[in-house]
């Protein structure tokens, strides 16, 4: 049986297939309820890690002709990266059950031979307590590692951690 | 999404994907990588048994992401270098292709310089070659484009580093957890043995499916080396009933 292909890191060079305009999944003219997400990458000295690749995945809006439900962004000096998209629903989760809205991050740059896939969920959604990824995340320490903070009218706060202290829950997928 | 769709959706559940075969996928610690030292989670990865966010995907199209399947020239002038075709098909781990998938392709100039300002390798660039493309695999899982072959370049990493010849790709697949990055490598490259990021994965034989071969019938006459690159994404643990 053929064994999957070795993953090789991105690397210090990706921007060369980056389109900015990517960062904004609206640009095809979506209609929805926007939403704006930004954050800072650090390493594990705390340091922020420019030029990485975050990637932003959302199974509901579905995608469409007018939206893409994927999105790149490429963090800056300071480690910041930002997403324009539209607010995800809640989707059915295993077991009849129902996830929360979230999306998915893959967080790719040098320094990192394979992907790390992280959620993101939002602060204040009632659906976050009966959430089955959530809730098995024991730790509540670590669990609040994967909740974005408001930061302003439709506007969220997500800082992902790569390595020790508040390090970010990252999931084998 | 609505409460109805909702309740559509939870039919069944999704087929897990399969788990990596050990070793054949480098691990996130490499100490002789140093970009890894302060990089990589020290919690183990959280096991998440697979939704609707980790197994399907939007279909990249070119319509909203153009194809460029020539690297090989710049508004009709050529690039320096020795011109090569890079082709092969993209299967999943049950041997079924991967078709129409968006492939991003980068790579140095045949120089050994990225057309990039972050790179200040003292090395030509080169006016024709800007070193990024984009493809779709066909139905049957097929993809191919022109290039040059890129040099090799020397990094920051130890005493003497250099990156062997290499393409990076990034896959998509279908699904959120088919996302694969990797480089691809030309065969008989003697910097391959030095190289800590290939070194990275553990299996001899993974490693060595990031090599390229030679291919005498992807060689067009007179024009450019052919080299054949397959890919093996993902696939599911078991196959569903009745498919």
């Amino acid at each position: 049986m053929p064994i999957a292909t070795a993953s090789q890191t991105i690397g210090p060079y990706w921007h060369l297939i980056e389109d900015p305009s990517w960062a904004d999944l609206t640009r095809f003219g979506a209609e929805g309820e926007r939403l704006s997400l930004g954050g800072t990458v650090t390493d594990g000295d705390g340091a922020p890690f420019a030029d990485v690749c975050i990637e932003l995945w959302q199974a509901d809006p579905a995608a469409t002709d007018r939206f893409p439900a994927f999105g790149r962004s490429r963090t800056d000096a300071d480690g910041r990266y930002h997403f324009t998209t539209l607010k995800p629903g809640p989707v059915p989760g295993r077991g009849n059950t129902i996830q929360a809205p979230h999306f998915a991050l893959w967080v790719l740059g040098r320094g990192l031979m394979r992907g790390l896939a992280t959620r993101v969920y939002f602060a204040g959604e009632a659906g976050n307590e009966t959430d089955p990824v959530l809730s098995s995340v024991e730790d509540p320490a670590r669990r609040a590692t994967l909740i974005a903070s408001a930061d302003g009218p439709s506007a969220w706060r997500f800082d992902i951690r790569l390595q020790g202290a508040g390090e970010t829950v990252f999931f084998d997928v | 999404m609505l409460a109805s769709q909702l309740k559509a959706r939870t039919m069944a559940d999704p087929i897990p994907f399969r788990a990596h075969t050990p070793g054949t996928q480098p691990p996130y610690d490499v100490p002789a990588y140093l970009g890894t030292r302060k990089r990589h989670p020290l919690q183990q990865l959280h096991r998440l048994d697979p939704t609707v966010t980790e197994t399907t995907g939007p279909r990249f199209s070119a319509a909203q992401f153009p194809a460029h399947e020539d690297l090989s020239r710049v508004n009709g002038k050529p690039a320096a270098g020795q011109r090569i075709v890079v082709a092969g098909t993209i299967t999943d781990e049950d041997g079924r292709p991967v078709p129409h998938t968006m492939v991003e392709i980068w790579q140095a100039n045949a120089a050994g310089r990225y057309h990039h300002p972050a790179d200040q390798h003292d090395a030509p660039l080169d006016p024709n070659f800007t070193g990024a493309g984009r493809v779709f695999t066909d139905a049957a899982g097929r993809y191919r484009f022109l290039s040059v072959l890129p040099g090799a370049y020397p990094w920051p990493n130890h005493k003497n580093a250099w990156r062997p010849n290499h393409i990076h790709f990034s896959f998509f697949g279908p699904a959120f957890a088919t996302r694969l990055i990797t480089q691809m490598y030309f065969p008989g490259d003697p910097l391959l043995a030095f190289d800590p990021i290939y070194n990275g994965v553990p299996d001899e034989a993974a490693r060595t499916r990031l090599v390229a071969g030679f291919d005498l019938d992807l060689t067009e006459p007179d024009y450019a080396l052919g080299y054949r690159f397959d890919v093996v994404l993902r696939g599911r643990a078991a196959t569903p009933m009745g498919t």
